[in-house]
Formats: C-alpha cells, structure tokens, sequence
C-alpha cells in the first residue's frame, strides 16, 4: 500500500526539452539493481553529473534533489523509449508525485501510475503557462479532477483513466484487481482447453 | 443467428484482441487480456518476483513463461576458470537472481548452460515459441519484433510484469489501430533496417504513439521473416504499442522449421487457422499511412532519435525543430554536411534488431577479404547461441576475426550497453541496433543507425559509408574516402 494521492499541492519544476527518453530520466547502466529503491540519485544523472560522477555545481536538478513533492512539468512526448519501470522509480525518488506534459509515452505512462506517479497530459497552452511558472506551487485535485494554478492560469478540469484514478486515489496497484479476476481467468483457460480439443 | 447477419469487419489486430478477451473493457476499468507468452530477462523482473514473494504467490503459468540472460551479460568469454568477466557484481548479482526466481517458480530458464541462449527477441522466434495470432509480453519495449509473425507482442513495465507472473493476464486499454501500407518496388541494396528507418522517418518519433501498427503492402509481403522481425522491432521507435504483419507462407514456413513447433497433422491444422488471421478487406484503421520506398537508397541516422534519419548519399537536412536542433549538436553534425564519411570510431553488429543470421551474412558479404579502418574498434554479438553457431559453420566468425573485428558471445551488448560493452564520451558508432538517444551506447558516446550493411562498409572506410561502394568495382579507396 502506498501513499494515497487525493491532492497535490507543490512547486512546478519545468523542463522543456521535448522528446526526453528514459535513457535520459535513468541511463541505462544503473539498471543492474534489483530494487526500486534509491534510484533518485540517478534520475537525469548524465546531465547533473560531469564526465567522473561528480554533481555540477549550480545545475538545476541538483539544487532540488530530495526537497519535494515536485510537480514535473516535462516536454512533449515525455518518457518516450524503453519500458524500463526504473524511471518512474527514479522520478518518485527524486521527489517527483506528478508529470504534466502534452504528449507522455505510452509504456512510461502506465508504468509511472503504476507506481503512483499521477502522468497526464494537458493542452498545450496551459502546458505554456506552467512552463513559465517555475516554482510556483499549483494543486492537483485527483478527486475533483481540476488543476488548480492561482496567478497563472484558470483552474481547468482534466481526465484521467477511471481506473488509473482510482488506483492513485485507493494508493493501490491493480495486482488486486486483477487477482480478484482469478475465477475468470481460470474459466477462460478452461474455454481454451476445451477449444484445443 | 440469420446468415444474413455479419459480425463487422475486423482488423488483425482486433482479431487477437478479441480472442484473448478473458472480460471486456469498460468505462471503469480496462480489459483483462490473456498473455500466452510471457518472456523474461534479468533486468525488469526481479523487482516483480519480489513483489510476488511479498505477497506470498507464485507463478500462476510457468509453462507460458519463459526466461533467458541477455541484457547485463558480458559478451566476453568466462577466464580459465569458468569467472565471467561481469561489469559489477551488481549485475552478476541480477542474473544470479533471476536464475534462482526461475528455480523458486518453476520457469523454465534458457542460461549459460543452455545451446538456444541469447537475446530475448531473437530465440523465442527461433524456438518457433513465437506464434501467429498469440498474446505476447516481455518487460523490454522491443517486444513488437514477434509482431512479424502475426502476433500481438508489446513491451510492458515491471509492475505488469509481476501481474502476468500472478495471473497470466494484463489489463489493457484497447488502443487505436494503424495501417502502414509499404509499396515499391523495393531497390536493390535496400535493406529491411533502411525500410525501418525510413518508415519511422515518415511517422515520426511519436507518430505511432496509442497505436497498433499493421504492416502490409507488396514490399512486406516480399520480405524475408527477418526483415519483419527489424521492421516489427522499430514501431516502438515511433511510440507505437506494437507492430505485426499478417502471417502468411514465409510465416508459416519459418515455424515448419522450428524445433518446438509440433509436426504432422497438428502443424497442418495450425497452419490452416494461421492463414485466416488477417485484417477483414473492408476492416477500418483508425489511421492509415502509405509509404513508397521505390526512390530509397541505404540509410542512417544523423541526430538522437531514430526518426531524424535519411539517405546515406544526401546531405543532412535542416533540422526540423528545437529538439532535432539540439541532436544535431550533440551529434556534431550541421545541416547541408554530407551525410556520408563522417568519421567512425566503433562499429556494432547486433541487437534484438539485427542480431541474426542474415544480418552477420550482409555484413560478411562486404567484411570477406577486407581489413577494418586503422583504430577503429568493431564489435560483433550474434544475437543467440544458435545465430552463433550456424554463423561460425559458415566461417563467418574467421570472416570477422580476419578483417579485425572482435566476435563476441551472444547478448544485448552495446545496443543498451549495460554490461560494459560501450564507447568512450565523443565517440561514434555505427551501430545495426535501434536507439540513437543521447549517451544510449555510453555516456557522450554518439550513435548512427544503420544496416548491417552499412556498418560493415563504413568499419572497412572508417567513416560512414553507403554498402553500394562494395558493390561493384573497382574498390573505394579509403585513404581518399576519409580525407
């Protein structure tokens, strides 16, 4: 059972890059692990480090690293590339609770509200707006499905999977759900036996 | 039901969709599909069968579930005592892990020991595991390759991983369906990854994003099992959930090949409900695309997504927004530079997306009799134990071993480029595999797709090169080719 996600108040941290692929968000050496723990020292890891491993001074990313919640305000086509769970993971422990983009990959998308890291895409000249509001704390209310950013744009309303809503709403996984299918899931095994014969 | 009463027509991949319906989707929650094959590899699993371990299950069918070691495995051969040269004890540690999931749950393991090892998207097709009309999951995004067979196959995280490890099943939003019609004719020394790229250079990097892509037209009809297996590779490359191409007689006489394929009567009657799974003539696509390959030529990539690609003859065109901007720099390219003889520092044959057979024969073709470029460092890693040892009974390994290139033992290698096998900050690589991003090959190291082909000639010249140079005669000179 993880934390349930019901409303988020938090400071925007935007990035506007397009395109950021989950080689970029976890390179793909730091994968040898076998949890899903600690992985927010190696989020966006090759941009805040230089060539030996040390953190760039002043860099962004580094100034924040384990101050959130943040809200990601991420660029189009966001998390595109490998199914690698390790990125939310990585996002989650660096202090990221939200994505906001335009455009999120689809693999990334469902691992991240897997994972209970809200992925939801906007229009694009909200998109705009938050990305000029850097630091701004805005809330995102699961429950009414409204975002609401004070001094930067109107509150405006938002969908989301009912079922994915749900799940962050509950802090649950769909393992449950889909366990609790287990009568089903044998009768259509059975159906399939029985058509093989 | 009155005869006059239709179902309406279906696509392929509505076809599968429906037969693996174990409930329905609705507006609240997403339909449960059935998974017949769940393939596993080291590096998205062990967090799922720990997950399972917390919650006391097992695996509901480890006779669908199959796994191997690929990923974070050294592609260098195991010391005179049996140690394999593992980049950490991390990773050696993963594998360790994996190997011993599979003992707890009784899944069967294709490891070190095993002749049909190898990457994970190359042996369940030679196992002829792969089959047309199937559900097909693995947690690697390149899981569409099996879609070449007829099957629906996509790449799923590890959370969903530990879901069809408990129920063999997977919930599943259905997405939207695309239809990319390829029409030629196909030119000559066009090769199936310069069709992949040139296909997701017309859909973009996120053209396919929510869609199911179909494969059809004259061109894929024609191609080798192979070369579906490429294209089929790279509909991630364009965000697409999956990609597959309608089975048919190259199809089915792939699988007549393989050993865990049954024979007789019982392969006679696959074969036959195998050539009914295609998309209805009249079956709507949510999209459709065509794309005439007739004026193609070999291609490569010059920025850092697979998409900002072109031909090898033509210069490197604007950029085409901020994004393909910053590649071009990373990349260190400019526009209006030739996209041939750009120098080349490492060379890599292999990968999920041309690991096999095929792919070491075209490379060999233009490899046979020549010597690599003074201080260029080329990598070979056959995508299986099998792709290995019908390689090296063809001699192709002292085809390699001869022209200086290094022929490795089967696995991922460079392509994720986990296991240690990368390339140094500023150097590029030619590389057959299917992601350009930025540091993908090592941190700094920048990445041009191409064939196999391509590598091969532009290992010999030390810089890109288009493969047509070795067609004929005389031979290209290389001094010159690289000044």
């Amino acid at each position: 059972m993880r934390q349930p996600f019901v409303s988020l108040t938090a400071p925007l941290v935007g990035l506007a890059q397009a395109s950021v692929d989950t080689d970029q968000i976890i390179p793909a050496r730091f994968l040898t692990t076998t949890t899903r723990q600690g992985l927010g020292d190696k989020a966006f890891f090759d941009w805040r480090h230089d060539a030996t491993g040390q953190p760039i001074a002043g860099h962004r990313l580094n100034g924040i690293a384990g101050q959130g919640p943040f809200i990601l305000v991420a660029g189009d086509n966001f998390g595109c590339g490998s199914s690698r769970e390790h990125a939310p993971w990585a996002l989650l422990d660096f202090g990221f609770r939200a994505v906001l983009s335009t455009r999120i990959a689809d693999i990334f998308r469902s691992n991240s509200l897997n994972n209970g890291l809200l992925a939801l895409e906007i229009p694009a000249d909200i998109h705009q707006q938050l990305l000029r509001a850097e630091g701004t704390a805005i809330t995102i209310d699961l429950a009414a499905r409204k975002i609401r950013a004070p001094g930067i744009c109107p509150d405006f309303g938002f969908d989301l999977d009912p079922f994915a809503r749900l799940c962050l709403m509950e802090g649950t996984d769909p393992m449950g759900y889909l366990l609790g299918h287990s009568a089903t899931i044998a009768d259509f095994e059975a159906r399939q036996r029985s058509e093989m014969q | 039901m009155s005869a006059e009463q239709v179902s309406p027509p279906r696509t392929l991949f509505d076809r599968i969709m429906d037969s693996h319906l174990v409930r329905g989707e609705t507006d609240d929650a997403p339909a449960i599909l059935y998974v017949d094959l769940h393939l596993v590899h080291e590096v998205t699993s062990p967090q799922a069968f720990a997950g399972l371990a917390a919650r006391g299950i097992k695996t509901r069918r480890p006779d669908l579930t199959l796994a191997t070691i690929d990923h974070s495995t050294p592609t260098l051969p195991p010391d005179c005592n049996g140690k394999r040269p593992f980049v950490s004890p991390a990773a050696e540690a993963q594998v360790a892990t994996l190997l011993r999931n599979c003992a707890e749950h009784g899944i069967e393991m294709l490891g070190w020991d095993s002749a049909d090892r190898g990457i994970v998207h190359v042996i369940a097709p030679e196992l002829g595991l792969t089959l047309p009309g199937s559900v097909i999951v693995c947690g690697d995004s390149h899981t569409a390759t099996h879609g070449a067979f007829g099957a629906l196959a996509f790449g799923i995280g590890t959370s969903e991983v530990a879901m069809v490890l408990a129920t063999q099943c997977i919930l599943q939003r259905k997405p939207k369906a695309m239809r990319v019609t390829i029409t030629g004719p196909r030119p000559a020394f066009v090769a199936g990854k310069d069709i992949a790229l040139y296909v997701l250079h017309v859909l973009g990097f996120s053209g396919g994003t929510g869609h199911v892509i179909e494969y059809a037209g004259e061109v894929v009809q024609a191609m080798t099992m192979e070369e579906r297996m490429t294209l089929c590779n790279m509909s991630i490359e364009a965000g697409a959930k999956a990609g597959l191409v309608a089975p048919d007689e190259t199809t089915i006489a792939w699988l007549r090949a393989c050993p865990r394929v049954p024979e007789g009567a019982e392969f006679v009657a696959m074969a036959a409900q195998w050539r009914t799974l295609k998309s209805d003539p009249d079956a709507v696509f949510d999209r459709e695309i065509s794309v005439d390959i007739s004026g193609l030529s070999p291609m490569a990539s010059w920025g850092t997504t697979p998409d900002a690609a072109g031909p090898i003859v033509e210069q490197i065109p604007e950029p085409r927004d901020t994004n393909e901007s910053r590649g071009f720099d990373y990349m260190g390219v400019a526009a209006g530079q030739p996209n041939e003889g750009r120098k080349v520092d490492v060379v890599f044959i292999g990968s999920c997306t041309n690991g096999r057979l095929s792919d070491l024969e075209a490379a060999a073709a233009i490899l046979r009799g020549r010597v690599v470029a003074p201080g260029l460092r080329v990598i070979i890693a056959p995508g299986s134990e099998a792709v290995k040892r019908e390689a090296e009974a063809r001699g192709l390994d002292m085809v390699f071993r001869e022209a200086g290139a290094e022929w490795r033992e089967p696995g991922c290698s460079m392509c994720i480029a986990m296991n240690g096998d990368i390339a140094a900050a500023g150097e590029v690589v030619v590389s057959t595999s299917n992601r350009n991003f930025a540091g993908r090959q090592g941190p700094g190291s920048r990445t041009i797709l191409a064939s196999p082909a391509t590598a091969a000639a532009s290992a010999i010249m030390g810089a890109l090169a288009d493969p047509r140079r070795f067609a004929g005669s005389p031979e290209p000179e290389q001094e010159a080719f690289r000044a």
